[in-house]
C-alpha cells in the first residue's frame, strides 16, 4: 500500500494559526477591522431592540388612552365640546379614569415681564384638572400638581419642555413665570408624556383661575380617556356619540399610542439603513482580509514550499490559510460582539431605555464573521495551494 | 535489492517563454545506503534534478522510480505521501520557522504523516540527539549559528526517518568549519540511520569528496559517473 499523507484536525488549526502568531501586529489589526464592524452590526441591533423594547413598554402602559378633542368646521374654526362631554365619557363602564383639558389661546408663558411678548418658547398655556397625573400616568418631576388652592390663586405646573425651555429646572418658594401679565408661581414640573406631546410644551394652570382671568368656563378642548385595555376599540367606537350626541362628527377621537406605533415603524426604517452601512463595513474589513492573506501568501512562499517538501497535500494548504483567513475573522468577530454588546448597554443606559440584545445578533454576528474569513480567504488559499512546490523553494 | 532511485531517460523543458532544457536524458541508479553528490556549474540543471528526485517537480519525459514505485503515473496527493514517508529534504537557506522552537520545527517533520503531538516531540527530540543538539531544543532557530541551524533542518530531514535524503546545496551559507561538520553528518548517515540514501547536491569539491560517488552534470547531461552501474 502506498504511504499517504494525513494532517490531524488538531494539527491543521495549529498549523492554521501559525501566521497569526508569527505576524501578531499584522493579524491584530486585520482583526480589528473585523471587530468594529460586527460591534457595529451588533450594537445597532441592541439599540434598536432596547428602543424597540422601552417603546413597547410605553405602548403596552398607553395603549388603552383615547383622546376626544374639538373638530373644525368646513371653514376651520374649531367646533367646541360640548360641555357635557366629560361626565358622559366616564359613564361608558370599561372608561377607567378621564380628564380634561383647555386651551387658552393668545396667551404668553414667559420666565419674567423683561422677556419680549414675542419670545414665547412655543409654550402654550393650558387649564387642567387635578386628574391629569394619574389618567396619563406621568410623573412628578419637581413639586406637586395643581391642589385646591390652584382653583382660587395663580399656580401653575410646567410640562418638561416648557421647563427646559425657560431655564428651570429646580424650585424654590420664589420660582415664578409670567404669564399673560401677571406672576404665577410654579408649583410643580411634570415629567415627560410621550403620548401627550401637546402637555410637555405647556403651562398648566387650574380651569378655576383659566376662567376668572381668561373667562374660559368649563369648556375643555380636549378629553384623555383611560380605558379598559380589552376594550379600547369598543370604547373608541361610541366615543364620538357619546361626547357629542348632536353631531358625533364634530369630534375628533384619536388613540395617542398610535404616535408610538409610528415611530417604531420609522425606527425599522433606520435600523435598515444602520445595518446595510454595518454590512457594508464588514465587506470592507472582508477585503481587508483577503489582501492581507494575498501578502500573506507572497511573503510565505518559501513556508508553503517546505510544507509541500514535507508532504503538505494541496488541500492541506489552502485548508491553512483558509482557516487562518477564517480564525482571523472569527476572533475579529467575537471582540465584535464583546464591544457591541458594551456599546448596546452603553447607549440603552444614555437613553435611558433597558437593555435588550438579542440574541440572534452575535449569533448573526459570528456566523456574518466566519463567513466574511472563509470567503476572503479562499482565492489566497486557491492561489497558495496551486503554487508548484520547486518555485516556491526557489523563492530566495 | 530494489534501489533507492531510479532514473530512466529523464529530460525536463519548461515551457515557453523560457523554453529551456534543463536535463536530457538523464539515467542513472542510485541504491539504498549509498551517498553520492550531484556537481556541476551553475545552471548545469542539478537543482531541477534534486527538484524531480524529490517529486516537487514532474519531468518531462523518461521515469523516475522511488524504491521500485514509478512516480510518473501517481496524483500530486500521492506524490505527497511520497515526500511525506520516503524522502527528506535539507535546503541551503534552512527554511526553518523563526516563532516556533528547535524542538517544534524538527517535530514539524512528521506533522504530515499524522502522528500524533507526543510522538513527534519524542522522535523530534532522538533526532537533535544525533545532530548533537540535544540542549538547543527550547531554543529559536534566530539565536542560534549557521551550523546549527542547519543541522537542525537535517534534524527535520531525519525526524522521520525517510529512505532518502535529498540535500540542496547544504553549506552553501556556512563558512568551511561548519560546512565540514555538516558534510560529515550527511556523510556518515548510513552507519548511524540504517543505511540513509544520500543525494546531495553541491559545486564544492571537498564536499563532493565526502561522498562514495559523484556525478557530474553539465547542460542538463551527465558527464561523468564515478559508480556508474547502468
Amino acid at each position: 500500500m502506498r504511504p499517504r499523507s494525513r494532517l490531524r484536525p488538531s494539527d491543521a488549526l495549529s498549523v492554521g494559526t501559525v501566521g497569526l502568531r508569527a505576524r501578531r501586529i499584522r493579524s491584530t489589526l486585520s482583526a480589528l477591522g473585523i471587530a468594529i464592524a460586527i460591534a457595529a452590526l451588533v450594537a445597532v441591533l441592541g439599540a434598536a431592540e432596547s428602543s424597540k423594547k422601552h417603546l413597547l413598554d410605553e405602548l403596552g402602559q398607553q395603549g388603552n388612552l383615547l383622546t376626544v378633542g374639538t373638530g373644525q368646521t368646513f371653514d376651520g374654526n374649531p367646533t367646541p365640546l360640548p360641555p357635557t362631554a366629560q361626565t358622559m365619557i366616564a359613564r361608558i363602564p370599561p372608561v377607567l379614569s378621564t380628564t380634561a383639558v383647555g386651551n387658552i389661546d393668545g396667551a404668553t408663558v414667559r420666565r419674567t415681564d423683561r422677556i419680549p411678548p414675542e419670545n414665547t418658547n412655543g409654550i402654550n398655556l393650558m387649564a387642567a384638572q387635578v386628574s391629569l397625573p394619574s389618567t396619563l400616568s406621568t410623573r412628578i418631576l419637581r413639586g406637586a400638581f395643581l391642589g385646591p388652592l390652584a382653583e382660587r390663586y395663580p399656580e401653575t405646573v410646567l410640562g418638561y419642555s416648557a421647563a427646559r425651555s425657560l431655564g428651570i429646572d429646580k424650585l424654590t418658594a420664589q420660582t415664578q413665570v409670567f404669564i399673560a401679565g401677571r406672576y404665577f408661581a410654579v408649583v410643580g414640573i411634570l415629567d415627560q408624556v410621550s403620548v401627550a406631546p401637546e402637555i410637555d410644551t405647556s403651562a398648566l394652570i387650574s380651569f378655576g383661575i383659566a376662567d376668572q382671568l381668561f373667562d374660559l368656563g368649563d369648556v375643555p378642548t380636549r378629553i384623555y380617556i383611560r380605558v379598559d385595555p380589552d376594550q379600547v376599540p369598543a370604547v373608541a367606537a361610541v366615543l364620538g356619540a357619546t361626547a357629542s350626541p348632536e353631531s358625533p362628527p364634530d369630534v375628533q377621537v384619536q388613540r395617542p399610542s398610535d404616535v408610538i406605533l409610528a415611530r417604531l415603524q420609522a425606527k425599522g426604517a433606520f435600523v435598515g439603513l444602520f445595518l446595510g452601512l454595518g454590512a457594508i463595513a464588514l465587506l470592507v474589513a472582508g477585503v481587508g482580509i483577503a489582501n492581507i492573506m494575498v501578502i500573506s501568501v507572497l511573503e510565505r512562499r518559501a513556508e508553503i514550499g517546505l510544507r509541500r517538501a514535507l508532504g503538505a497535500r494541496r488541500r492541506d494548504v489552502a485548508a491553512q490559510f483558509l482557516l487562518e483567513s477564517a480564525l482571523l475573522a472569527v476572533i475579529g468577530g467575537v471582540v465584535g460582539i464583546g464591544l457591541g454588546c458594551l456599546a448596546t448597554v452603553a447607549a440603552a443606559r444614555l437613553a435611558g431605555n433597558p437593555v435588550a440584545i438579542p440574541l440572534q445578533a452575535p449569533l448573526a454576528g459570528l456566523i456574518a464573521a466566519l463567513l466574511v474569513g472563509a470567503l476572503a480567504g479562499l482565492y489566497p488559499a486557491t492561489r497558495a495551494s496551486r503554487l508548484p512546490p520547486a518555485d516556491a523553494l526557489r523563492t530566495l | 535489492m530494489t534501489p533507492a532511485l531510479e532514473l530512466r531517460n529523464v529530460s525536463k523543458t519548461y515551457p515557453p517563454p523560457t523554453t529551456v532544457t534543463a536535463l536530457c536524458d538523464v539515467d542513472f541508479t542510485v541504491q539504498r545506503g549509498e551517498t553520492v553528490a550531484i556537481t556541476g556549474a551553475s545552471g548545469a540543471g542539478k537543482s531541477t534534478l534534486l527538484s524531480i528526485l524529490g517529486t516537487l517537480e514532474r519531468p518531462s519525459g523518461g521515469t523516475v522510480r522511488i524504491a521500485g514505485t514509478d512516480t510518473s503515473t501517481m496524483s500530486d496527493t500521492q506524490l505527497s505521501g511520497v515526500r511525506a514517508w520516503h524522502i527528506g529534504f535539507v535546503f541551503q537557506q534552512f527554511f526553518l520557522l523563526d516563532h516556533l522552537s528547535v524542538l517544534e520545527n524538527v517535530a514539524t517533520g512528521l506533522v504530515y504523516r499524522g502522528v500524533a503531538t507526543s510522538i513527534r516531540r519524542e522522535h523530534a527530540t532522538q533526532a537533535l540527539e544525533r545532530v548533537g543538539l540535544a540542549g538547543r531544543m527550547r531554543h529559536r532557530p534566530a539565536q542560534l549559528s549557521g551550523g546549527e541551524q542547519q543541522r537542525v533542518a537535517i534534524a527535520r530531514a531525519l525526524v522521520g526517518r525517510p529512505a532518502v535524503l535529498l540535500a540542496d546545496e547544504p553549506t552553501g551559507n556556512l563558512d568551511t568549519a561548519n560546512g565540514h561538520e555538516i558534510v560529515n553528518l550527511l556523510a556518515t548517515l548510513r552507519e548511524t540511520d540504517e543505511g540513509t540514501t544520500v543525494v546531495l547536491i553541491t559545486h564544492n569539491n571537498d564536499v563532493a569528496a565526502a561522498m562514495e560517488r559523484k556525478i557530474q552534470l553539465q547542460d542538463g547531461r551527465i558527464v561523468h559517473d564515478s559508480g556508474a552501474t547502468g
